[in-house]
């Protein structure tokens, strides 16, 4: 009746997993108890829950990825203290299937949970408002894409209470991610887990790319469009092409475990180079869907805080979209060591140093952007320039391993481990950080506290060195990584020393979480009334803080690059006389029922109940037929609405 | 704020009363465009899926694991009568959605329910000739081979089913709310859709039948 | 403040280097003891000296702008208007073209001098590579990876052993790999980098010991529970006692069969050292093929 579920999927025996079980219900207990003794649940269900405002379900996507960075950091946190303590014969507190387990979810959370739902979320609440429109092109698409990232991220956590999660690592190659060595559920928990996702995932690309494409203010022409729409726009469309070879191939390793079939088994024929060659074909431009938009952040809070135009706009748009293009012609410098040969193995190693080019390039735009401005010290531009100094690093590192004989003796070392770390730490999160600083007075109406923002980025910044420096000498060391003990002691003192990196960054994750509470109690001492807190550059800031539901009354005309800029030069239009109404799609509880289907299915696949998987299918299709049936719903705003609006946001210093 | 079923459908809300242009500078393109370009990609990334399957299936057509291969397996007669079918029903497909414009709808039923005859057949013809496989040992569990053909061949035909429900929830919801713009712009999304599984049949008939059969 | 910041940042940036100088002495792939791991650690330090010749530069302008263009320094110059410069827009484009052109010579060439299938019999001439002095005939060895302990077998001399790799100085080892179950990697970081074994086929490898020593071998792809026991030790001996150590094994007990094989696969993680005097020769092949007993063992949860 229950497939393969029963009592001993819960891990009675096992302190720790029970530990983190019960952590995980009590939180959502209380949680739930708080939202009803406070009697939320129908403003959330119907502003946010329900929502196909791009800038709820931004807030949302980041707000996931925000607590998601909690459940992978703490994954870490324990790694780093195993391996503090595991020398020479010590075993430390967790045995390899536990370690196993915690270094595979960590790698799949902080890409797939926590990364990309960041980047996401922030493309979502920003390029709508830079591109001066009012929605992105599908909003009730939208809120599906979130809820089902959403879906999979409540399955793997799930997998912490009922079962296990994967112990193969977070790309899960074959042969030890088939039947044959992992017969367990946990590989069935990240595969349905993250195929869920991507769907989600891939209908956000399509949406994003439509948006960019097809909606823009009138006179918005491309060379016109800010920095980040144009990394967005690079981003989205890598989202397109690579994700579905990602569905193709977890969907090719499922048919193997569900249905007997070959693609990648010991046995019939089967290839796991297939796998590992098609894996990182989405895997490579993954890394550049991450990094795009972080690039992109920091253009726009560089030029921002300096109090300058962007150095080289072309440039950077040429480079951003080189950038998109070459990351489809790299992927074999994940596995030079797989044998390919000298020719295959120089071709890709070169492919991988000319994508070095364009980034090199918008590295240097960035200094000659800050040369001659007049920098302003926000958090936001202490995380750019952090950044600007960590990368070149990772990126130095990183052509180090396109050589294949420098690879052949450094893959799968900890000093790639440092590597990645380097530029996804030091790139990806570093900006959105910086991005969630900088756009926080735009989505809720006050600035952030920025004196505590500053303690989270030294602590960042210093944390992370401490914690990977050593781990690019271990590399060198020859210490391999995913290793639960190891018998050479001369590299405790490194481990030790990263694991002390590792509680700096943890003091610097809790300075930001009181950076959040701080500023929300003491908000009315940095409410924006302007908004415009940063006197920046772009349409966004055109808007109050936090914008109405329809951004603009009238959508703006845009004369030139840098529209609002322009705007502010010129100076105050003449006031429009009367505004026609305009329509807004009316919410719609679609998307959150879709998903609620959606794990329901994946956890009835996961453990074979096959009646379960049937209906929770059944019933996701029928939500989405009974979708479709009805034309969407719209609310007219009025004239006279928006008329109140505008006067209202024009009294600012009037007391509330 | 008064409620009221608007025009946008699909793609978000900007009224055709403002800007009207093709999004390259003259504001938001109007909502047929963008529900047009957005399926476009959708299809762009489908098509992407699918060459990850061929490239599989390019890797282990080899790999029969001692069993049978594409020469002794494939029937190109029965082949031929579902490639007709298929593309007979996209040009039944293209003569309904004409109907549909020009508002004649009793050509448009009688289209699509030919389409969805050819279609159902062709469906039918396929799930034979995998009964047959299988029936002969020849199942995807064999041999790689095996897997990526009937993965490959497979996906096609799931795509073809779920294009038969979708054709008949259209037709369906035109009987029931006419041709409305937000309908006729679907039912464009739709045969966008039935030609490109077209387009992947073409494909498919020739690297894997054609060339396997040789 | 920035002042004091940029201090610390500058003595945090100097610890790198002490770490680096430190880690030469400890073995590792900084402590080559052959000519291939010598010619990858020399690719290893050139492409990063070429690198650093930028990245430095890049670092401390970063860091000098920030500081200059503060905006409370009203003696820097201000230009906001100053966002397009050709000569700028070349410069840039250049340095990172140059660079890469530079590195990708590098890469061309170490691709092929070093591909780890090419035999170590001819001289390695080159700027990247110093001259191969080995001249003897290569020895052969066949590796199986296993869950998890290593195997090797010596074709030509028809011995065994698990977990410890005998080979003689100044002589090129030709290795032929393949794995009994998943996907593990060969490396011992003093003597070259890594192949992966895979299951159903045969990679190959090629290194040379100079000098006699231990040098520690592991395999770096994970592969499941036992991992990080999965190591072994390549003992280079000189060419005299390699022979001793060959009559010593050959023609003692156990012979590697079939059976034996399967025994030994069936043993889970396995860190004893043990030799086979005798080896079926079809054995390896036979692995390759995938025709022996799987080497999982039954309830073995990885």
């Amino acid at each position: 009746m229950l497939g393969k579920l029963s009592w001993a999927a819960i891990p009675f025996n096992e302190p720790e997993a029970m530990g983190a079980s019960l952590f995980i219900i009590v939180g959502f207990l209380v949680l739930f108890a708080l939202v009803t003794w406070k009697g939320w649940w129908t403003y959330l269900w119907r502003e946010w829950l329900t929502s196909v405002d791009h800038k709820r379900i931004g807030v949302m996507y980041v707000l996931l990825a925000l607590v998601l960075l909690l459940r992978g950091f703490i994954d870490a946190i324990m790694m780093r203290s195993q391996l503090a303590i595991a020398a020479g014969g010590a075993q430390g507190y967790l045995p390899p299937d536990h370690y196993d387990q915690i270094f595979s979810a960590h790698g799949t959370i902080m890409i797939f949970f926590m990364a990309m739902p960041f980047m996401i979320g922030l493309m979502n609440f920003v390029v709508p408002l830079q591109l001066g429109v009012r929605d992105v092109a599908f909003p009730a698409l939208n809120a599906i894409s979130f809820w089902l990232t959403a879906s999979g991220a409540l399955l793997v956590n799930i997998s912490l209470v009922v079962g296990e999660f994967a112990r193969t690592g977070w790309l899960a190659y074959p042969p030890l991610s088939e039947l044959q060595f992992s017969p367990g559920v946990g590989v069935d928990y990240y595969l349905w887990a993250l195929q869920i996702s991507g769907i989600g995932t891939l209908l956000a690309g399509i949406n994003m790319v439509t948006t960019i494409l097809k909606l823009r203010a009138p006179g918005m022409t491309y060379m016109r469009m800010p920095v980040f729409c144009w990394t967005s726009l690079a981003s989205s469309l890598l989202i397109v092409a690579a994700f579905p070879i990602l569905t193709a191939t977890f969907g090719m390793l499922l048919l193997d475990r569900y249905a007997g079939m070959h693609f990648f088994t010991n046995d019939g024929g089967g290839n796991c180079m297939l796998y590992v060659n098609l894996i990182w074909a989405w895997g490579h431009p993954e890394v550049y869907i991450l990094i795009l938009p972080a690039f992109g952040i920091f253009s726009e809070v560089i030029a921002a805080f300096s109090g300058k135009a962007l150095f080289g706009y072309r440039s950077m748009v040429m480079a951003t979209m080189a950038i998109c293009v070459l990351s489809f012609m790299v992927w074999l410098h994940h596995f030079f060591t797989m044998g390919a040969g000298a020719d295959v193995n120089a071709v890709f190693g070169i492919m991988s140093m000319i994508i070095a080019i364009p980034t090199g390039v918008k590295m240097f735009n960035w200094l000659f952007t800050l040369y001659r401005g007049r920098i302003r010290y926000e958090p936001p531009v202490l995380w750019a320039i952090g950044f600007m100094v960590t990368f070149v690093i990772g990126g130095l590192t990183g052509v180090l391993l396109a050589v294949p004989p420098a690879d052949f003796v450094l893959h799968n070392s900890l000093f790639l481990v440092a590597h990645f770390h380097n530029v996804i730490i030091g790139g990806v999160l570093f900006g959105a950080m910086a991005g969630y600083n900088y756009w926080f007075p735009k989505a809720f109406g006050f600035t952030l506290e920025p004196r505590l923002g500053a303690v989270s980025f030294w602590c960042w910044l210093v944390g992370f060195y401490l914690a990977f420096i050593p781990l690019y000498m271990l590399g060198l060391l020859g210490m391999t990584r995913r290793m639960q003990h190891y018998a050479d002691l001369s590299w405790q003192p490194y481990l030790i020393v990263a694991e002390g990196g590792a509680l700096v960054i943890l003091c610097g994750i809790l300075a930001t979480v009181a950076q959040l509470v701080v500023s929300i109690r003491t908000r009315e001492q940095r409410r924006d009334l302007s908004g415009d807190p940063w006197n920046a550059r772009t349409l966004e800031w055109a808007t109050a803080s936090p914008p109405p539901a329809y951004n603009f009354a009238v959508l703006p005309q845009v004369e030139s690059l840098d529209a609002f800029w322009a705007m502010k030069q010129r100076g105050p239009m003449p006031p429009v006389e009367s505004y026609p109404a305009i329509e807004m799609p009316r919410r719609s509880p679609n998307g959150f029922v879709t998903a609620f289907f959606a794990v329901v299915t994946g956890f009835a696949m996961i453990w074979h109940i096959w009646w379960m998987a049937i209906l929770g299918l059944a019933c996701a299709v029928v939500t989405l037929l009974v979708f479709g049936w009805t034309e969407r719903l719209e609310d007219e705003v009025s004239g006279e609405q928006l008329a109140a609006d505008a006067r209202a946001r024009a009294r600012p210093l009037e007391p509330a | 704020m008064s409620a009221h079923a608007g025009t946008a459908g699909l793609a978000g809300s900007i009224p055709a009363s403002e800007a009207e242009g093709t999004g390259s500078g003259d504001g938001p393109a109007p909502v047929r465009i963008v529900v047009a370009y957005g399926f476009w990609i959708f299809l762009l990334s489908d098509i992407i899926m699918f060459s990850a399957l061929f490239a599989a299936y390019a890797v282990l057509s080899g790999q029969t694991a001692g069993g049978p291969g594409a020469r002794e397996l494939f029937d190109l007669h029965h082949v031929a009568i579902e490639t007709l079918c298929l593309l007979f029903s996209s040009y039944t497909c293209g003569l309904g959605t004409l109907a549909l414009e020009q508002r004649r709808l009793r050509g448009f039923y009688l289209c699509f329910a030919l389409t969805f005859v050819l279609g159902a057949s062709f469906l039918g013809l396929e799930i034979s000739e995998f009964a047959g496989l299988v029936a002969r040992g020849a199942g995807p569990s064999r041999s790689a081979f095996l897997s990526a053909f009937f993965s490959l061949v497979g996906l096609h035909g799931v795509h073809v089913s779920a294009g038969l429900l979708w054709m008949t929830f259209m037709v369906a919801q035109t009987a029931a709310k006419g041709p409305r713009p937000f309908v006729r712009r679907r039912l464009l999304c739709f045969s966008l859709f039935w030609h490109a599984l077209d387009i992947i049949w073409v494909g498919l008939l020739t690297l894997v039948y054609l060339m396997g059969a040789r | 403040m920035i002042a004091r910041n940029r201090r610390v940042l500058a003595i945090l940036a100097t610890l790198p280097a002490a770490c680096l100088l430190a880690s030469c002495r400890q073995g590792g792939i900084l402590d080559p003891q052959g000519p291939v791991s010598g010619a990858e650690r020399l690719i290893l330090i050139n492409a990063t000296a070429i690198m650093l010749v930028v990245v430095l530069p890049v670092i401390v302008l970063t860091l000098a702008f920030a500081w200059w263009y503060r905006a409370g320094n009203r003696r820097a110059a201000y230009a906001p208007d100053w966002s397009y410069s050709g000569h700028v827009e070349l410069v840039v484009w250049s340095i990172p073209a140059m660079v890469v052109i530079l590195l990708g010579a590098v890469a061309w060439i170490g691709s092929h001098q070093l591909d780890p299938a090419r035999p170590l019999r001819a001289p390695l001439t080159g700027p990247l590579t110093g001259p191969l002095t080995g001249d003897s005939p290569p020895l052969r060895v066949e590796v199986v990876s296993m869950d998890w302990k290593w195997l090797f077998i010596y074709p030509e001399q028809q011995v065994a052993s698990v977990n410890q790799l005998v080979v003689p100085a100044g002589t090129p080892v030709e290795f032929v790999l393949t794995s009994a179950t998943v996907m593990d990697a060969f490396f011992v970081p003093q003597l070259g980098g890594q192949i992966y074994t895979m299951p159903g086929m045969a990679t190959r490898l090629n290194l040379l010991a100079d000098r006699p020593g231990d040098y520690p071998g592991l395999s770096s792809n994970f592969s499941g529970a036992g991992f990080s026991d999965m190591r072994f030790m390549l003992h280079a001996v000189p060419p005299a006692e390699f022979e001793q150590w060959l009559g010593r094994t050959r023609g003692a007990a156990p012979t590697l069969d079939a059976a034996a094989y399967a025994h030994l696969a069936a043993g889970g993680s396995d860190n004893s050292l043990r030799t086979y005097g005798a080896v079926d020769p079809k054995l390896f092949e036979n692995i390759v093929q995938q025709t022996m007993p799987v080497a999982a063992a039954p309830g073995n949860d990885h």
